[in-house]
């Protein structure tokens, strides 16, 4: 569970599915769709020599097991002198480590066999916020055979001005989350209290997310970017047991007794709830 | 063993100043060694409710910053032998406040008293954090309504996680202390109900305490509320509270209003 200083979503209300779209279309021509979208990669920046570098890599790896499962990395080679041995046998090393490389920035044109990582980034001037890789071997104990630590159990209550953050997976709160207080998972979010602050589930792009709650007063919840603010949630199915759920591109919420259905579901036809998209 | 009682709420306006006073006579009241301490440094208030703002010579910062002994600057009400006070500062502000000091005072206190009633200024700053550090019990004091309730469960959750007792993963005892209810409007629904609030909340309810002009009489006449008008609907309901904080089992009833025929007919003319 990681407790942060809340931050605001850049919210923009509206029926537009994707904020980010830009449409090319003329009379006689198909229209394209570009989208713009920005993520958060890990810089590693290797330095000689490679292999003590790598001695180094194992021993974070081995206090840290599941820190680069998913993450995509970055490689900043700049740091190394262009008469450095065999730099595609390096980066082939750490993907056998589970290190996803998703581009390399600063390498030199003549390192053989480089080009299969990309195309090289020209190296950017900013050097990125450094990041402690947390030690994980006391935190976590080893992931049985087969199961990996995918949930989080929250015992107490959510309070306004928290925030908890869970990218990895489902959280489950036993409580209740408070007016003002935020939960954001990577899966989904269960809420055996009230609902009453901000969910947003389905955080790295989980659009089978859902959002479940006991009582549903909440002021905003989310799953993959679709967002419904409170004011836009079926009046019937406040200080409800609820669930949010994509359907496409379309929020929907229903009852989660079974008995009260009908208009509360959400789904009535003509219903045309306001929501947005936030990237 | 000395207990260090904070009364907090995040809200300002809700009754923190007149629960301290009114809390800390009624334990007085009943016999336990009590010094109440106003936190809320610039704005200071409970010397005026205890009614003793002409015998203030050093204070809190005073103390805090080592220019006066702990001695000099308690004033002992003179109405209860057992009930003392350790005034603000008006003329500073809170940054004159250090965790340094402010335990070494704390600490000294909890060596004279049996309850060290700690009055937090509202906000989450500097203050109310320094009243909650050394705290082994809070009241969070709420009004029925919004965003005090709101601001409350914020508190709440600070109590858990920046106290001394949070930060060695101990537990701090909390209580919620309901102010200012009126069961008429809270009936019709212009008030939350105080079930509302214990659910949102969910913590330990301490004692509900009913709208009274008592409240805002005592304070004005520099007395807490329990000393001023121990018989009133006010008072009994602080004295159940500090009863509770005791360790005792009290029923919990909101006292009412009981108003004569004369009164139903002509209280609201005569008011």
């Amino acid at each position: 569970m990681i407790l942060c200083t809340p931050y605001r979503l850049p919210l923009t209300p509206g029926t537009a599915r994707h904020t980010s779209d830009y449409v090319t279309t003329d009379d006689t021509n198909p229209f394209i769709r570009l989208r713009g979208r920005s993520v958060m990669a890990l810089v590693l920046a290797p330095e000689a020599p490679l292999a003590t570098w790598l001695t180094a890599l194992n021993a974070q790896v081995a206090r840290a097991p599941t820190f680069f499962d998913g993450r995509p990395v970055l490689m900043d080679l700049g740091g190394l002198p262009a008469n450095t041995p065999d730099v595609a046998g390096f980066l082939r090393a750490l993907e056998g480590r589970g290190i996803r490389i998703i581009g390399t920035e600063g390498a030199h044109p003549s390192w053989p066999g480089i080009e299969a990582w990309g195309r090289p980034l020209p190296a950017s001037g900013k050097a990125g916020r450094p990041i402690t890789v947390p030690d994980e071997t006391h935190a976590t104990p080893a992931p049985a055979a087969g199961g990996e630590v995918n949930s989080l159990v929250i015992e107490q209550p959510v309070r306004s001005g928290q925030c908890v953050v869970f990218e990895k997976g489902d959280v489950t709160i036993l409580g209740s989350i408070g007016s003002g207080a935020e939960v954001i998972a990577g899966g989904s979010i269960h809420v055996y209290g009230a609902l009453r602050g901000r969910a947003i589930a389905g955080l790295a792009g989980n659009a089978k997310a859902r959002i479940f709650c006991r009582r549903m007063e909440a002021e905003l919840v989310v799953i993959d970017g679709v967002y419904q603010t409170a004011d836009d949630m079926p009046a019937a199915l406040i200080g409800k047991a609820a669930q949010a759920w994509l359907d496409g591109d379309q929020m929907k919420m229903t009852a989660l007794d079974s008995t009260d259905t009908g208009d509360a579901n959400g789904q009535s036809p003509g219903r045309n709830i306001r929501q947005g998209r936030r990237r | 063993m000395a207990k260090v009682l904070v009364v907090t709420s995040g809200k300002g306006g809700v009754g923190k100043t007149t629960s301290t006073a009114a809390l800390g006579a009624a334990l007085a009241q009943n016999g336990a060694n009590v010094v109440v301490v106003d936190f809320d440094v610039g704005l200071r208030n409970l010397d005026l409710v205890m009614g003793a703002e002409r015998r203030v010579v050093y204070d809190l910062i005073n103390v805090v910053q080592g220019d006066a002994k702990l001695v000099q600057a308690l004033i002992r009400d003179k109405r209860i032998e057992n009930l003392s006070l350790l005034p603000a500062s008006q003329t500073r502000d809170k940054d004159a406040l250090t965790p340094e000091g402010v335990e070494r005072v704390i600490g000294e206190l909890k060596g004279k008293f049996d309850w060290v009633i700690c009055d937090s200024s509202a906000g989450i700053e500097k203050g109310a954090m320094l009243a909650m550090y050394h705290a082994d019990v809070a009241v969070v004091v709420t009004n029925p309504e919004v965003s005090s309730v709101r601001d409350s469960d914020r508190i709440i959750g600070m109590l858990d996680s920046k106290t001394a007792k949070a930060e060695r993963g101990e537990a701090i005892e909390k209580h919620l202390l309901i102010t200012r209810f009126d069961a008429g409007r809270a009936a019709r629904g212009e008030m939350l109900s105080v079930d509302d609030v214990v659910e949102i909340l969910s913590i330990p309810l301490l004692g509900i305490i009913p709208e009274s002009e008592e409240v805002l009489r005592a304070s004005n006449v520099g007395s807490p509320v329990t000393l001023a008008s121990p018989a009133g609907i006010a008072a009994r309901a602080y004295f159940d509270a500090a009863r509770r904080l005791s360790g005792e089992t009290v029923e919990m009833v909101v006292p009412m209003e009981r108003k004569g025929l004369m009164s139903r007919l002509f209280g609201r003319r005569v008011a």
